[in-house]
């Protein structure tokens, strides 16, 4: 078996010389200079697809050259048993704002959506929030304890979880603090640091109502207790009509298991509502009659007003759009047709239209939908726009099926004043410069 | 692997109908419910993870602990990131001051000027304090801590002691500064298309600040305080 993996090896490498005979000069030496070509006994499927991108880096990809890619073999079915982005999109993760937050073990990522297509993010790009670091949970181990105002209070393994009934819905969740840097003035350049506090997601799992029927609700309970079992063991009350509506116990993501910066094994889905609510490494849901009034929904993720006073439960995310591209990281790249496209959302339901502006909100027109359009998720819209060369200040507007009208900052901050953090669900202006070059601007 | 206890239940399950229509003066009604997946949650099982504690007072345990207890603990375990007076470090939160900033430009969301509820305080600093050892101090050190955080707070005096029947009493600075229902929506916008507005003016531009972290390349390492 060896000698024959040898003698093949072998053959390989004859071809890969020939192969190289192939190639312009400056090239071939690089190439012989690499030494790939007798790479040793395990390299018989990867010996040229292992060629590193700068090897190839030259114009002989272009017609009528035959690119190198072409005339190798690549590795074959398992050399990554669980895929991996092509390296040419290292760029493309997810990032930090280091002075946001004392700690990175307290602390939010952001969707690079600049980078993103369609309404799904995937899985290792979805946005990330920890309260005490990711905890590594074996879920031979977690269970899941409901109790409270109940007739049957149960642990469940992850096992026995899965085998209730399960549902899938495509649900965003987004961090109420998204765009909350910038209700002083506009600070962040970039749409992944201004917006990638939203993600969207098929999740899998178990309808909450499913649950609280197996263990028999009381009729006095009214609140629903979630709590993690991270270090931050983070809670939320959550009303008992919301809890019996739409939110299910998930155990899958975009059909995977949930990554583990997202709740493994077990996380809540609260479709619509601000992303702490969704718990992540769900171990506890106890039934009550009144709200706990826990540190997250007291200190934080209240909306304090300019009198000083503060709103608190404001669970839903209000209807919300941003272009994707034109932005700071996609500028437009030449005058003619420039596609203008971008993502909306509304907590309360569907999108039912997107306008679109280039002078700042003098103008607008309806920009077209993308299907699919579902509740309580990323919907897509484009324009088509034949951009002169001016500069321009682009805006989108949401509507959603409420008849909610997205905003403007000024009308948001005349009622809010600007010490509220949270759900800044304002218009967001990108300004084009002649040059193409994005940059964001508040009017 | 042959499982007694699993195969056991399972005959249960598979019985009970039977049981059920012959036996109904025995009354069932701890029995599984529609599916039967689980385990019944025993009451010391409920006890060890039910940690929650409501403005009420309803889940505060035993225990008890004084503001000068506090005192000592506060600086081992606590001081390092929230400052020796509650004055907070870096980004770490401040615990204490703050009074009558919320209608300012710069709010400080303290203890003493925001939280409404001390029950709170309790609950927080037993299910996630110390930052670095979660779930590590006992029942008496957490009224301790809370009473002597309290007190950094002018709420209660120096001679305080925190316990069940002590803590919901504390009435907070800001209790009755919230409401807890959503008004929104609260902005209306109007969806014109046409002249919506006659001039158009730039107030402010993130280009040229320098507080982006770059979107190419490898992470932004940066300050975090």
């Amino acid at each position: 078996m060896l000698g024959k993996l040898r003698r093949l090896n072998q053959a390989v490498s004859e071809v890969a010389l020939k192969e190289s005979e192939r190639l312009p000069s400056n090239e071939r030496r690089r190439f012989l200079r690499s030494g790939l070509f007798t790479a040793g006994g395990a390299m018989v499927g990867g010996a040229l697809g292992g060629l590193s991108p700068k090897l190839w880096a030259s114009e002989t990809q272009y017609p009528p050259e035959i690119p190198p890619w072409t005339r190798s073999l690549g590795p074959g079915v398992v050399s990554e048993p669980y895929g991996v982005p092509s390296p040419f999109e290292k760029d493309v993760i997810r990032r930090n704002v280091p002075w946001l937050t004392a700690d990175k073990i307290s602390s939010i990522s952001f969707s690079p959506l600049q980078n993103l297509k369609g309404i799904i993010t995937p899985n290792g790009l979805f946005f990330e929030r920890h309260h005490a670091g990711r905890p590594e949970i074996d879920p031979q181990q977690h269970r899941l304890m409901i109790h409270g105002l109940v007739d049957r209070p149960i642990i469940l393994s992850m096992e026995d979880l899965q085998r209730f009934p399960s549902v899938s819905q495509i649900n965003f969740i987004e961090c109420p603090a998204n765009g909350g840097m910038e209700w002083r003035g506009a600070q962040l350049n970039s749409l992944q640091f201004l917006h990638g506090m939203v993600s969207c997601a098929e999740w899998t799992g178990v309808r909450l109502s499913t649950l609280l029927q197996e263990v028999g609700m009381k009729p006095e309970g009214k609140w629903l207790l979630a709590e993690g079992a991270d270090g931050a063991a983070m809670t939320r009350s959550i009303p008992m009509e919301k809890a019996l509506d739409d939110v299910i116990v998930a155990f899958a993501q975009n059909g995977e298991a949930l990554r583990r910066e997202q709740g493994y094994p077990i996380r809540l889905v609260v479709p619509g509502w601000e992303g702490n609510t969704h718990v992540k490494w769900l171990r506890r849901l106890e039934v009550g009659d009144k709200p706990w009034m826990q540190r997250e929904e007291t200190s934080k993720y209240t909306d304090l007003m300019s009198d000083g006073t503060a709103h608190g439960f404001t669970w839903v995310m209000e209807a919300k759009s941003v272009i994707t591209s034109p932005c700071p990281e996609n500028p437009v790249r030449g005058t003619g047709i420039c596609q203008i496209e971008g993502l909306a959302w509304s907590g309360r339901g569907k999108v039912k239209a997107v306008d679109v502006s280039v002078d700042g909100g003098r103008n607008w027109q309806q920009a077209q939908l993308h299907e699919p359009v579902m509740s309580k998720s990323l919907t897509r819209f484009s324009l088509e726009w034949n951009w002169n060369g001016s500069p321009a200040l682009l805006q989108s507007r949401v509507v959603d099926e409420t008849g909610y009208v997205q905003p403007t900052l000024a009308q948001l901050k005349g009622v809010r004043g600007t010490n509220s953090i949270y759900h800044k669900n304002a218009i967001q202006t990108w300004q084009i410069s002649g040059d193409g070059s994005v940059n964001n601007v508040q009017l | 692997m042959f499982s007694y206890e699993k195969s056991s239940r399972s005959l249960t399950r598979f019985c009970s109908g039977v049981l059920l229509a012959t036996l109904p003066i025995m009354g069932l009604a701890q029995s599984a419910g529609h599916y039967g997946y689980g385990e019944p949650a025993t009451e010391a099982q409920i006890q060890a993870w039910d940690i929650d504690i409501r403005p009420d007072g309803k889940g505060l345990p035993e225990g008890s602990g004084s503001v000068e207890e506090g005192m000592g603990i506060y600086e081992t375990y606590c001081s390092s990131c929230h400052g020796a007076f509650g004055e907070g470090m870096g980004r770490y939160p401040k615990l204490s001051g703050g009074e009558g900033s919320l209608t300012e430009d710069r709010p400080e969301k303290t203890v003493g000027s925001y939280w409404p509820y001390a029950s709170t305080l309790w609950d927080y600093i037993h299910r996630a304090m110390p930052f670095f050892a979660p779930q590590s101090l006992t029942d008496d050190q957490v009224y301790a801590l809370t009473a002597y955080v309290l007190n950094l707070n002018y709420i209660v005096d120096g001679d305080f002691v925190a316990n069940k029947d002590t803590l919901p009493q504390v009435k907070m600075p800001n209790e009755d500064g919230f409401v807890w229902e959503d008004p929104r929506p609260e902005v209306v916008n109007v969806r014109c298309m046409e002249d919506c507005k006659e001039e158009v003016t730039v107030s402010d531009s993130a280009a040229d600040k320098n507080l982006t972290p770059s979107t190419t390349g490898p992470l932004d390492e940066g300050l975090t305080e």
